[in-house]
């Protein structure tokens, strides 16, 4: 099959489907790859990169479109774009099918099959074919690094000798995969972050990346995880207690980068223009839900605003664009396997297996028909998250009556076996005779000794232990040698097979853990 | 010489050995420990052979010099892997021995029954002992004589099956006859009415009668044991060859006999139990084989297991800090210690932290990781058991799972349902990554699902243990 990228043509997009090392790996599945000339320059991709691996440059798009099987592009199509796409001819982009009914019903009518990348199902065997989540990466790492260019100031505390530095205090709002990549840049910058989810279970992921979990104290048992790993929109009094919260912060936080989508809404409005007016100047607010309205009151979408009291509000909607190098190379890899699961035999013929959950996902136009939206995924994304029980506080006169009902119940216990020990004894001392007690307490003692021993060997010494306790156990040797001088053959004969074998374990026994001993070494 | 001399030596032998064992408690003096053990029992054998009732020494002589070049030969030989069988193996020996002894016992009973009055005032030594015994004494020994080659008698079988299991004779797979645990207490029954046949009676009938139960019962109650569950088995093998010699130490009137066997008995006395304790199962349930019941319907599993190749472990084990190793029976099986050393050698030379966890029950007999480690030329001090590390896999990069399952299920913490439930494991999934090296999909001894390998840090590197860490190898730099 032949698969082609043409230039991207969306105002201000850099970013291309194919990269010179996504076709090397395309060709090996059995693929040909076609590029329209001059697609990846603006990611620093040259025509002769390309060329250089064997694929073939094409002057226009026309041409590309006419040629190749398979149309990988970056951006969905433009009205233009889609006129050119033929019956059977398969393009894989992002679509957002949701937003774009026209354009799906339009595409299927021509029969053109289409793959969402943004319907790319959201369970690990898809990780490595989400774009979403690759760009959103980018964005978030980008999003610090436009929050630093705005920023006046260090983002590490420092003490220099021209005097003491405090660290930016950062807040992520939104734990979403550009939250975390976010916090990532913003922590090994040196910030402080802060960061808030409405998810409750992603606050180990939140602490795993060295932030600190904005805890909202809230009875109601909200969950803001919907099916799919997504936050679903929250009940208004759950909102007001997030607003109280972030007025709260606001003050503090030098920097704020919110990332807060739910799918198919418009973003929620999570910074008020009041809280804008709390931060201090020069203070920087990075807005990545801009694109669909943002969530900040002031944010005007593709700009960067300056609020009354100095505060800078960062509105672009093209982060990934702007490290389209970067970005290429993540989403011709996040193309690069979508195709490997859809060419399964790795011999260049395209099998569209519809039963496959992530292809059925991803597939929004297939035969002419639209196939939006599929069935629900049959895997979970996330497990539930089940509710943790609170260690209960104990007070420490409920600590101290514990400790001696313990006590009393040891004690008891103790109590308890030692009598009824101490009977059995003296039972079996009315009828027992005198020579036989002095064994037993021989006997007795050399339990107890052996209990206090073993309870000090080391874990670790289990299996010499045992070798050992074996050897020694043969004492029973002395048995044998004792009957052995007896007169009747028989015994003799038991006696010294005895003997034979008790020696096979003492020698082996003792031999063996020396051996086993002798391994153990200190480091 | 005379008897007091014997006596003397008895109570050095017995304080040798005490210090034997206590000397365990650490690497480096349980290395001067086993010496004591070993004068201990020079002492005892040559004190006995000197004392009273001590005879033909050439044939004690040679058979203890042809048993000993047996022994020698196989502790140079056995593999490290192969001790969980030696050990049991040579249980089955002291059982066997313990059984013997007993019924010359027994026989030297009958025999002097039949003499006059004034022949047996005028035996000495064993048959001496013997004969100076008044009519309870004579009860009471009956007793003893019959609880050592009982006791002995269960050990034998028992052992031998717990051998035939470890080494792969016999299969691993817990297995009882028709009736179960009732032909068990059945023949332990008639063991007991045998016994007060014997003591009325003195018959050899019933001895051998008993004997042939108990034979029974050592081997049902093991075939009634799953291969997992052998740490107990072989320690409380352990612990009955120790009161075997003890009943056989009263038989004889023989203190170091007494002392030996009850601290051997002790020891795996406790080593039951800690094994136990490692499982939350209580004795009784591992003996009856098998595990209880559930309470109710396991917590369903979510999620899938997502495989990963060597080059991917290759590159988290690169860029991670500190890793913690898990060893199981699996590493054992596929004899991957050799590798996994390799691979310790290798991170730690990059400037790693490599520790192992070791779970009490991991492997076939107690502690039978360490040695393995120890064998492979791992150091025993980034070898740590469980209480020691769990608290530390929060702040671990990397946790690698070689062969083990149930005792990193997170079930037991998680689902109250579940069998395992409330038995410790190693939360290995707290590490940020964790690396499974299982053989295929298969469950645990327990036969459960094992949530771990469903989790989102979790990697499943499917192949032979072995196989696995020796393509990964070339790839750590």
């Amino acid at each position: 099959m032949k698969i082609g990228a043409p230039k991207e043509i969306f105002e201000g997009e850099h970013r291309v489907a194919m990269t010179p090392d996504s076709a090397v790996q395309l060709a090996k599945l059995g693929h040909s790859c076609l590029i329209e000339s001059g697609a990846g320059a603006k990611a620093g991709f040259s025509d002769a990169s390309y060329a250089k691996v064997g694929v073939e440059v094409v002057a226009s798009a026309q041409a590309l479109f006419d040629a190749a099987d398979v149309v990988v592009k970056v951006r969905g199509p433009e009205a233009d774009e889609a006129k050119l796409l033929k019956s059977g001819q398969t393009l894989i982009s992002f679509f957002w099918p949701a937003q774009n009914p026209d354009l799906l019903a339009q595409i299927a009518a021509q029969g053109a099959t289409v793959v969402a990348m943004d319907m790319v199902p959201r369970i690990s065997r898809a990780q490595k074919m989400d774009a979403l989540s690759s760009m959103a990466n980018i964005a978030g790492y980008r999003a610090v690094i436009e929050a630093g260019n705005n920023f006046g100031r260090f983002f590490t505390g420092q003490v220099t000798a021209a005097g003491k530095v405090p660290p930016a205090k950062v807040l992520i709002v939104g734990a979403g995969v550009a939250g975390l990549a976010a916090i990532g840049t913003a922590t090994s910058l040196g910030a402080i972050v802060y960061a808030f989810d409405v998810r409750p279970e992603v606050s180990e992921q939140i602490e795993s990346m060295g932030a600190n979990f904005v805890f909202l104290e809230f009875d109601d048992k909200q969950d803001g995880a919907a099916t799919g790993g997504y936050a679903a929109p929250s009940s208004p009094e759950f909102r007001e207690a997030q607003l109280a919260k972030f007025r709260e912060l606001a003050p503090e936080m030098d920097i704020v980068i919110t990332t807060a989508l739910i799918p198919g809404r418009p973003a929620p409005k999570l910074w008020t223009a009041d809280m804008v007016q709390m931060m201090k100047p020069g203070s920087v607010i990075v807005d990545l839900a801009a694109e669909r309205g943002g969530n900040c009151d002031l944010t005007v979408p593709d700009q960067k605003i300056v609020s009354d009291n100095g505060v800078t509000v960062v509105g672009y909607t093209d982060f990934p664009s702007r490290m389209a190098a970067q970005a290429s190379t993540l989403y011709s890899t996040n193309i690069r396997h979508m195709l490997t699961d859809l060419t399964p035999k790795k011999d260049g013929v395209i099998v569209h297996n519809m039963e496959d959950d992530v292809i059925r996902g991803a597939t929004v136009t297939r035969d002419g028909a639209v196939t939006f939206p599929p069935p629900p995924p049959k895997i979970a994304a996330i497990a539930a998250a089940k509710p943790k029980p609170k260690a209960v506080e104990l007070t420490p006169a409920e600590k101290r009556a514990q400790e001696v009902a313990a006590f009393k119940t040891q004690t008891r216990n103790q109590v308890g076996m030692l009598a009824i020990g101490g009977a059995i004894m003296l039972g079996l001392g009315l009828v027992a005779p005198a020579s036989f007690m002095q064994h037993f307490i021989v006997f007795v003692l050399a339990v107890f000794i052996g209990f206090s021993v073993i309870w000090n060997v080391s874990h670790s010494l289990h299996t010499p232990l045992m070798a050992v306790t074996n050897a020694i156990s043969s004492i029973i040797i002395l048995g044998a040698l004792m009957q052995i001088g007896s007169g009747s053959y028989l015994i003799i004969l038991l006696a010294a097979l005895s003997v034979f074998m008790a020696g096979i374990n003492i020698f082996g026994g003792f031999l063996v853990t020396r051996r086993m001993l002798a391994m153990f070494q200190k480091s | 010489m005379d008897y007091g001399f014997t006596t003397a030596a008895y109570v050095v032998a017995a304080i040798l050995f005490i210090l034997s064992l206590g000397g365990l408690s650490g690497q480096e003096s349980a290395k001067r420990a086993v010496w004591y053990g070993i004068a201990g029992m020079a002492l005892a054998v040559v004190a006995t052979l000197i004392g009273p009732g001590a005879g033909n020494w050439a044939i004690s002589a040679v058979m203890l010099i042809a048993g000993g070049a047996i022994g020698y030969v196989v502790a140079q030989r056995v593999q490290m892997t192969e001790m969980p069988q030696l050990v049991a193996a040579m249980h089955s020996l002291v059982g066997l021995a313990a059984v013997f002894i007993g019924f010359n016992t027994h026989i030297e009973m009958s025999r002097l029954f039949g003499l006059s009055e004034e022949a047996r005032a005028a035996l000495t030594g064993f048959a001496g002992v013997i004969a100076h015994k008044s009519p309870v004494e004579i009860s009471i020994l009956r007793v003893e004589t019959f609880l050592g080659v009982f006791i002995g008698a269960v050990t034998f079988t028992g052992s031998v099956i717990a051998f035939g299991k470890l080494a792969g004779k016999v299969d691993g797979k817990a297995k009882k006859l028709p009736g179960g645990h009732m032909l068990n207490a059945g023949a332990a029954a008639v063991s007991l009415l045998l016994l007060l046949v014997y003591l009325q009676t003195g018959s050899s009938m019933a001895l051998v009668v008993m004997t042939l139960a108990a034979f029974f019962i050592g081997y049902h109650l093991i075939m009634g044991i799953g291969g997992a569950d052998m740490p107990v088995v072989v320690s409380m093998l352990n612990s009955y060859s120790g009161w075997a010699a003890a009943a056989i130490g009263f038989s004889l009137g023989n203190d170091l006999l007494i002392v030996v066997g009850a601290l051997v008995g002790s020891s795996g006395a406790i080593l039951s139990y800690i094994m136990c304790k490692a499982m939350n199962r209580s004795f009784i349930s591992v003996i009856l084989g098998g595990f209880g019941g559930t309470t109710g319907p396991a917590m369903e599993v979510t999620g899938e297991q997502i495989v990963i190749d060597a080059e991917g472990v290759a590159a988290a084990l690169n860029d991670a800090d500190s890793i913690i190793i898990i060893p199981g029976y699996g590493m054992a099986v596929a004899q991957a210690q050799q590798s996994v050393s390799e691979l310790t050698r290798k991170l730690r030379a990059a400037g790693k932290t490599v520790r192992f966890a070791i779970h009490p029950v991991a492997g076939r007999l107690p502690g039978h990781m360490n040695v393995l480690l120890a064998e492979a030329k791992v150091p025993y001090d980034i070898v740590l058991e469980m209480d020691e590390i769990n608290e530390d896999f929060p702040s671990t990069d990397v946790a690698i799972v070689i062969g083990s399952n149930d005792i990193v299920n997170p079930a037991a913490q998680e689902d109250p349902n579940s069998p395992i439930a409330g038995m410790p494991v190693l939360e290995c999934w707290k590490a940020k990554q964790v690396f499974v090296s299982k053989r295929g999909q298969g469950t645990g001894y327990s036969g459960i699902e094992n949530p771990l390998f469903y989790k989102e840090n979790t990697r499943m590197f499917y192949g032979d243990a072995k196989k696995s860490l020796d393509a990964l190898l070339p790839m750590i730099d």
